[in-house]
């Protein structure tokens, strides 16, 4: 019996050994410093760390490279590294060449902080980051104490840009509601059946205010029905919506579960058009191509990767030539973040904090997720868009 | 109309949750512990159906054959190495290793197949039935009968066969069931054998319905079919199969005319009030402790 538990504590201690490896792996084998372009003076990690005011801008990243959220972060390192590259490649910013620094932080708060610490110490200048909300709040506490430009890329909820020091690229999620609520009212939908995640901020956040904006413009929200993750059963929920009047069916939700929810809606013998947000995002390759149920869905997205926008058009190829797959929002997002910091830079004509700051609120960045201008409250001004699924493909509309 | 709509979704529900349940108070009547690591093994179950499909290329029934087999083996093995050192221990302890059995198996399969779910193909080739506009799938058709067909077999099984009476010595009395000549470690085993065995089915049938499996999927249909057990009587069969389908009923009813929001607390409410009046649940039997 003994023998059994200690061979059982050996494999496990392997198991673990195993994990340890597969993460630092996934950590040293994906930073990209084997350069694509080899005109660079200096390549981003090899350098020394700089003094302040010395002749590199250090630019801090923070996300989830390891864990459940592992596939966000990822997307957004390499997202901002090809912005860095190609910056670095064309001069710099000012001249001066851009390091950029990215700490793992596994999508937890505490993690943030401590790799925050770390980048601190290493001369961080601006941070780019965090990728997910709550991580992002956490770090917004010490950034503005510090008084360094935040700009999240992907951190949806309010408070993500709580302080003036801090801006995000991506919508918030009452803002997707809100244009959802107008896109739909302006298509000519008037009923709308709703089903959300009452177990999820993002997706809670986003019915709340697309009910709030619909009804204001004159719509009715004919049925609300909800369900908490991990639940993979829909069929009362359509059949509830079957028996109303509904011209339309929003979910604010995951492609987890608008992949089921397709499925079922088919054997429940619901047929409506589908309305989504930038959750969406993935839904086709977890039907694995096969998009015959949600064919015509529309959502809301701020980036779509097949679109006919030169400068999305190159970005989409670099991305692929670099790291071998197709960009989603959060590389765009993360792409974009990085240019936003050139340009307030640039503005500012200084590393001065607040220079760089208040420059935020005067520049216009030419961003491949769309022309943006940001708010003093940290909010991007930027048009929604949406993308249609047609033949197995996300379509800019 | 719609009111029979809700009862054939509840139903289709509550027997998944009655297939998943059959094996936990299975394993729960003989071997006297909670095998929370039941629902992951159906994850397991659902995983080989899909890497024998898709990677090995293996027929569809075979690969349920397999997918029954490897399960099976899975859970004699996890026995072996996990709960039978503990036997002599409190149950709090082995409690304990299952939630760590079902932790390892759930990071195991995030680690070998990632967090993405993996889209798997029905093994189901029932043609559906159409009532009016209601479709009634050829997997909620095969669910429901195989999981009756199993509740027979599982009841004729223990009643009638040696190795079954063995079964049902052993949970009586395992000191006096040993005395009377009877392989405990074996017993167990096959107990084991056959409860995982069972979750393999459940999987198989699962992932049939649904069309997807991810590291997760087992834990929530898991801890859904534990109350099932517990609602029809812990260690009773055909109180899981009941269990089962009233919770399958209970959620769809009340998600259909209460409230989408509140159904999990109404289902927690039936299970509360069913434990007042009938603390052995409904078909469990009253077990007098003489001390």
């Amino acid at each position: 019996m003994k023998r059994f538990a200690s061979v059982f504590a050996m494999i496990v201690a392997m198991m673990m050994l195993a994990a340890c490896f597969a993460g630092c792996a996934a950590k040293g084998g994906d930073e990209p410093t084997g350069g694509a372009p080899s005109s660079q003076p200096a390549e981003p990690g090899e350098s020394t760390p700089a003094a302040d005011d010395g002749e590199e801008i250090v630019i801090g990243g923070i996300g989830p490279v390891t864990g459940d959220a592992a596939s966000y972060g990822l997307s957004v390192k390499q997202g901002a590294q090809l912005a860095v590259d190609e910056i670095n490649a064309a001069g710099g910013i000012g001249g001066k060449q851009i390091k950029y620094l990215f700490e793992d932080d596994e999508s937890d708060a505490e993690k943030a902080l401590s790799a925050y610490g770390k980048l601190m110490d290493e001369g961080m200048q601006v941070l780019m980051g965090t990728v997910t909300s709550d991580p992002c709040i956490a770090v917004t506490d010490e950034s503005s104490k510090d008084g360094i430009l935040q700009i999240t890329p992907s951190g949806s909820a309010e408070a993500c840009a709580q302080y003036d020091n801090c801006f995000r690229i991506c919508f918030t999620d009452p803002l997707q509601g809100r244009s959802m609520a107008n896109y739909m009212y302006e298509e000519g939908v008037r009923k709308v059946a709703v089903i959300y995640d009452v177990s999820s901020d993002y997706s809670s956040g986003i019915y709340a205010a697309f009910v709030d904006e619909f009804e204001a413009l004159g719509g009715t929200v004919v049925a609300a029905e909800s369900f908490t993750s991990g639940d993979v059963d829909f069929k009362t929920q359509l059949t509830k919506i079957k028996a109303t009047d509904a011209e339309a069916l929003f979910l604010p939700i995951y492609y987890t579960e608008v992949a089921y929810i397709s499925n079922q809606a088919v054997n429940v013998g619901l047929k409506l058009p589908y309305y989504g947000c930038d959750g969406w995002d993935g839904v086709i390759a977890q039907l694995e191509g096969d998009t015959t149920n949600i064919e015509g869905a529309v959502y809301l997205t701020p980036f779509v990767a097949n679109s006919e926008d030169e400068a999305v058009q190159k970005f989409v190829a670099d991305y692929k030539a670099k790291f071998g797959a197709d960009p989603d929002q959060f590389a765009a997002d993360a792409y974009d973040a990085i240019y936003t910091i050139k340009a307030a830079i640039e503005k500012a004509g200084s590393m001065d904090n607040d220079a760089i700051i208040a420059a935020m609120t005067e520049i216009t960045v030419p961003g491949i997720t769309g022309e943006m201008t940001f708010t003093k409250e940290g909010e991007p001004n930027k048009a929604a868009r949406v993308a249609v699924i047609q033949d197995g493909q996300y379509v800019g509309k | 109309m719609e009111f029979f709509e809700q009862l054939l979704n509840g139903l289709n529900r509550g027997s998944i949750y009655a297939l998943i349940a059959l094996g936990y108070t299975m394993v729960y009547g003989i071997a006297k512990m909670l095998n929370f690591a039941h629902g992951d093994v159906i994850m397991v179950g659902a995983y080989t159906l899909s890497v024998s499909a898709s990677l090995l290329g293996i027929s569809p029934y075979l690969g349920v054959l397999l997918s029954i087999v490897f399960c099976a083996v899975l859970g004699v093995v996890l026995e072996k190495i996990a709960y039978k050192p503990l036997r002599n221990s409190s149950p709090l302890a082995v409690l304990i290793t299952a939630i760590g059995v079902s932790y390892f198996l759930q990071s195991l399969a995030l680690l070998l197949f990632g967090s993405q779910q993996q889209k798997v193909a029905s093994v189901i080739n029932i043609p559906s039935i159409y009532l009016g506009s209601i479709e009634l799938t050829g997997e909620s058709i095969a669910t429901l009968g195989v999981t009756i067909v199993i509740m027979v077999s599982l009841t004729l099984f223990i009643k009638k066969t040696k190795t079954g009476r063995a079964m049902l010595a052993l949970s009586e009395d395992r000191g006096a069931a040993q005395l009377m000549g009877i392989n405990v470690n074996r017993t167990i085993s096959i107990t084991f054998a056959i409860g995982s065995g069972l979750a393999a089915v459940a999987g198989v049938l699962f992932v049939s319905s649904y069309g997807f499996v991810g590291p997760y999927t087992g834990s929530l249909p898991g801890i859904k079919a534990f109350v099932a057990a517990v609602l029809g009587g812990i260690g009773s069969i055909p109180g899981a199969m009941l269990g089962g389908v009233l919770l399958g009923v209970i959620e769809s009813f009340s998600q259909a005319y209460i409230s989408t929001q509140l159904s999990d607390a109404i289902v927690f409410g039936v299970l509360i009030l069913v434990l007042l009046v009938r603390p052995a649940g409904l078909l469990g039997r009253k077990k007098i402790e003489k001390v």
